[in-house]
């Protein structure tokens, strides 16, 4: 059977979030709870998580997760890193025992800094630098494969239930301001876990529950910016959109979600002109990052959460409120399961960005 | 008298039961196939002036014509077949080069005809555009490499010139002088309605359609006839034809018995002169002139209208189209080796260029591949002659198509491929005023209207099938294609997967 990538597999799925917009960091045991409850909308190939501000300690390296098929793999990615960066600290990932989770690859995370030499040289800024060697090591280095790349944040995945594979990363004793999760129910899979979601590039995380049609529309357009899609899958594809938007072409994340959700012409036709002439101009420059079809996703980006569904609503998502805390999810049981006593309980509308970010820091976002 | 080595082709039969003499097929018929014996009080014809236009078949009140295929028959050969002989024998009679009109129709691969589309099942549900929004406008032109923003922080409208369609569809060129007035009347009216565009090609604007400016595309080509600063800036658009799909690397030739009345004025030039277009443009000789061609249109019109560079689709077009994409062009349009022509070399219309689709596929994603793509729009034509080829165009990675032959279908010609004799019986391809007051613009109009309403219908169900609900989103997506019964090579070149897989 094919490895993910070289086969596309269109999958149905659970989305869960939850921020605290105060900064205060909360265990991961709430993310778990959520995302278990929606465990008829997993078939359990493939499950995951984001979390941020996990790493406050080394809050200015970037957190390097990668998956190694085998020690020499390991050596030669290693000898990739050294070359690149300086590596603050190394080890594995510590996992648990979880009978329901088998055939996991070796899991290793790496805190590293891009080398001043190298930096100079390759006349990139860090965050460009940081993203080319990631892709680098997952298109270049056969058998390992980075899943998280971003400063402060983390992302924990594998092929099981969302909730075996919290218990397995032990995602309980990470304490973070936002967590992500995604349950995953592909219509077949060979079982390879940097299939699963979310997908992240940098502190960029996308977890999303749908299939969008405009899938290769969206590959073909953004892989000339410098993106390689190696997993054929929506959520890579969404993320490399946010990506390259956000921080290569300085967009907002509100502006973003009207690029790859955006109004339809006729509701365009009903602003006022300065708001007709900026969706036109966004619509107009950015036609290839459109993304039709069903899905709900949230991306996560540092200091802050983004719940966006496509515009015809076409997969269900609910947001709620309680105290400092946002939650997001594909059902509202998963949030009431943490929150019973939660407030402002609505739907977003399709296309309606729910833009969450901390309060009181100034993140440019 | 020397013997006449040709039977006619084609038969016309009349039913004489049916017959009431009423002589309108002599009537309509310019080329004289049609007689009436006075003494007998029957009617008569001469197959050998026949063209197979049908308006006599048409027009015929009591459906006593048919014309057939005349079964006379050479002794059978798989290599001298009979169009071969008898176009041997016509220039041993004649000296001459073949002439042809309209697209090539020899038998030569279709490949949409061997893509099929995809729909949605399960997974992700198709999208009823009786009941949801279903886009199909779009905008041709270079995009913005960088988003500026004003000191509050909004962003600028940086954007190019662009030319705005409510569906991915123009009227590609087709001058006035070889078509009608009438047929351009019933073009740009349709465009105007429609919200797309029509093209002048190299004949000049008439002053009457000067007001259907907004949705005009005008060309200029390599006789520059009709190019004044008034023509340049009446249009939406700037075309420069450096070839057409039907004769690439041939000029034009407009003999003088068209250059009468309007159409010398409007070509600008004097009447009864033959209007040659040279072969190239003698300004052109590689892609750094074309490059100041490109910019002094713009300092024509001032920055404020779109330039695109039409060219035919040749053996090395990836590598053209990428040196037009750098030039300055904000449109590519390429020309399919079917694309239809009012006059061609038969040998250069059936035997050079290459099929549309395949140049398309090589060059949209050769301008992906050096990250170029944003820098222009691509348009294809040549031939796309339904809906389902225009989502296959698109879905190969199109931003619109280019219609011209599906559009005088539209208007009641028949593809008799007879341009080149000037005695178009429909009042399309021809001057002759009794011939050319045949086609009513206001029918036209309504016929092209109703034409591409059908087809955007169609555009919409096929999309909303897929799960897609806006253009932008099928444009380049070719996950949504299958081959079928295609080889690997074309399969690689087309950018596809086979069916089943």
């Amino acid at each position: 059977m094919l490895k993910e990538g070289s086969v596309r597999i269109p999958s149905g799925c659970a989305i869960s979030g939850i921020i605290d917009t105060s900064g205060a960091r909360f265990s991961g045991e709430a993310i778990i709870k959520s995302i278990s409850v929606m465990r008829e909308r997993s078939n359990g190939l493939g499950g995951g998580f984001a979390a941020y501000g996990i790493y406050p300690e080394y809050k200015d390296y970037y957190a390097l997760h990668i998956f190694f098929d085998s020690s020499a793999v390991r050596k030669a990615c290693e000898e990739f890193l050294e070359r690149h960066f300086d590596i603050i600290n190394l080890s594995k990932i510590p996992t648990h025992t979880v009978k329901e989770i088998t055939d996991a690859p070796r899991i290793w995370r790496y805190f590293v800094t891009p080398l001043p030499t190298k930096l100079a040289a390759s006349g990139l800024c860090e965050r460009e630098f940081t993203s080319k060697c990631v892709f680098r090591i997952n298109t270049q280095i056969t058998g390992a494969y980075v899943f998280s790349s971003g400063k402060n944040m983390g992302v924990f995945k594998g092929v099981g239930y969302p909730e075996d594979i919290g218990r397995y990363f032990g995602l309980q004793n990470y304490f973070g301001y936002a967590f992500t999760a995604h349950g995953r129910y592909p219509t077949n899979t060979p079982g390879w876990w940097g299939g699963a979601h979310p997908f992240a590039l940098l502190d960029y995380t996308v977890v999303h529950n749908g299939e969008i049609s405009s899938y290769d529309a969206n590959r073909r357009a953004i892989e000339p910016y410098g993106y390689t899609c190696t997993l054929q899958t929506d959520t890579e594809v969404i993320t490399y959109i946010i990506d390259y938007l956000h921080r290569k072409k300085g967009l907002l994340m509100e502006e973003i979600a009207s690029v790859i959700a955006a109004p339809f012409w006729e509701t365009i036709a009903r602003f006022n002109t300065s708001v007709q002439e900026k969706y036109e101009y966004l619509r107009t420059v950015f036609a290839g990052q459109l993304i039709t079809g069903p899905f709900s996703i949230i991306a996560g980006f540092e200091g802050g959460l983004m719940a966006l569904n496509d515009r015809l609503k076409l997969r269900s998502m609910v947001v709620a409120e309680k105290g400092t805390k946002t939650y997001i999810a594909s059902e509202e049981a998963a949030i009431r399961m943490v929150e019973p006593d939660v407030e402002n309980v609505f739907a977003p509308d399709g296309g309606e960005p729910i833009i969450v970010r901390l309060r009181g820091e100034a993140h440019g976002n | 008298m020397a013997i006449n080595f040709l039977y006619p082709e084609y038969e016309i039969v009349r039913k004489e039961s049916r017959c009431i003499a009423c002589r309108a097929c002599e009537n309509q018929c310019a080329h004289g196939a049609h007689e009436f014996l006075a003494d007998k009080g029957v009617m008569t014809c001469d197959e050998s002036k026949c063209v197979n236009c049908h308006r006599c078949v048409c027009i015929c009140p009591t459906r006593a014509l048919k014309i057939v295929k005349s079964g006379n028959a050479y002794k059978q050969n798989a290599n001298w077949g009979q169009r071969t002989v008898d176009e041997l024998y016509r220039q041993a009679d004649s000296g001459g080069v073949l002439l042809s009109s309209m697209g090539n129709p020899q038998n030569y691969p279709v490949y949409f005809d061997k893509i099929l589309l995809n729909a949605s099942q399960v997974t992700n549900p198709s999208i009823d555009p009786l009941r949801e929004p279903m886009e199909t406008r779009c905008a041709l032109g270079a995009k913005p490499h960088r988003i500026e923003r004003d000191k509050k922080g909004n962003i600028k409208n940086n954007l190019p010139p662009q030319l705005k369609l409510s569906m991915p569809i123009l009227f590609s060129a087709m001058s006035y002088g070889s078509i009608s007035y009438n047929a351009h009347e019933s073009l740009a009216r349709a465009a105007q309605e429609l919200g797309i565009y029509y093209n002048t090609g190299e004949g000049g604007l008439h002053e009457d359609f000067y007001k259907y400016g907004k949705n005009t595309v005008v060309q200029v080509a390599s006789g520059r006839f009709g190019v004044h600063s008034g023509y340049l800036n009446a249009g939406a658009a700037v075309e420069i034809k450096m070839g057409q799909g039907a004769k690439p690397g041939i000029g034009g030739h407009l003999p003088g018995t068209k250059i009468v009345g309007d159409i010398a004025r409007t070509r600008m030039i004097p009447e009864g002169t033959d209007a040659i277009s040279p072969a190239p443009h003698h300004d052109i000789y590689s892609i750094e002139d074309l490059r100041q061609l490109v910019y002094s249109l713009k300092e024509a019109t001032d920055y404020k209208l779109p330039v695109i560079v039409k060219i035919a689709a040749v053996h090395n077009i990836t590598a053209i189209a990428s040196g037009i994409a750098r030039s300055g062009a904000d449109i590519i349009a390429i020309d399919g080796f079917r694309g239809g022509t009012g006059a061609a070399p038969t040998r250069i219309r059936d035997h050079v260029g290459i099929p549309i689709e395949l140049a398309l596929a090589s060059v949209d994603k050769r301008l992906r591949d050096e990250g170029i793509r944003d820098n222009v729009s691509l348009v294809v034509g040549g031939s796309i002659r339904s809906s389902a080829d225009i989502v296959k165009a698109v879905a190969l990675g199109a931003d619109a198509v280019y219609i011209a032959s599906a559009a005088l279908l539209a208007l009641g010609c028949h593809l008799c491929r007879s341009c080149q004799t000037g005695k178009c019986n429909w009042g399309i391809a021809t001057q002759i005023p009794q011939l050319t007051k045949r086609l009513n613009p206001d029918i036209g109009c309504k016929r092209l209207v109703n034409l591409l309403s059908a087809w955007k219908h169609e555009i919409q169900e096929m999309m909303g099938g897929m799960g897609i609900n806006s253009i932008e989103a099928l444009k380049g997506n070719r996950l949504m294609l299958r081959g079928i019964g295609l080889n690997e090579r074309e399969l690689a070149v087309l950018g596809i997967k086979h069916a089943g897989e």
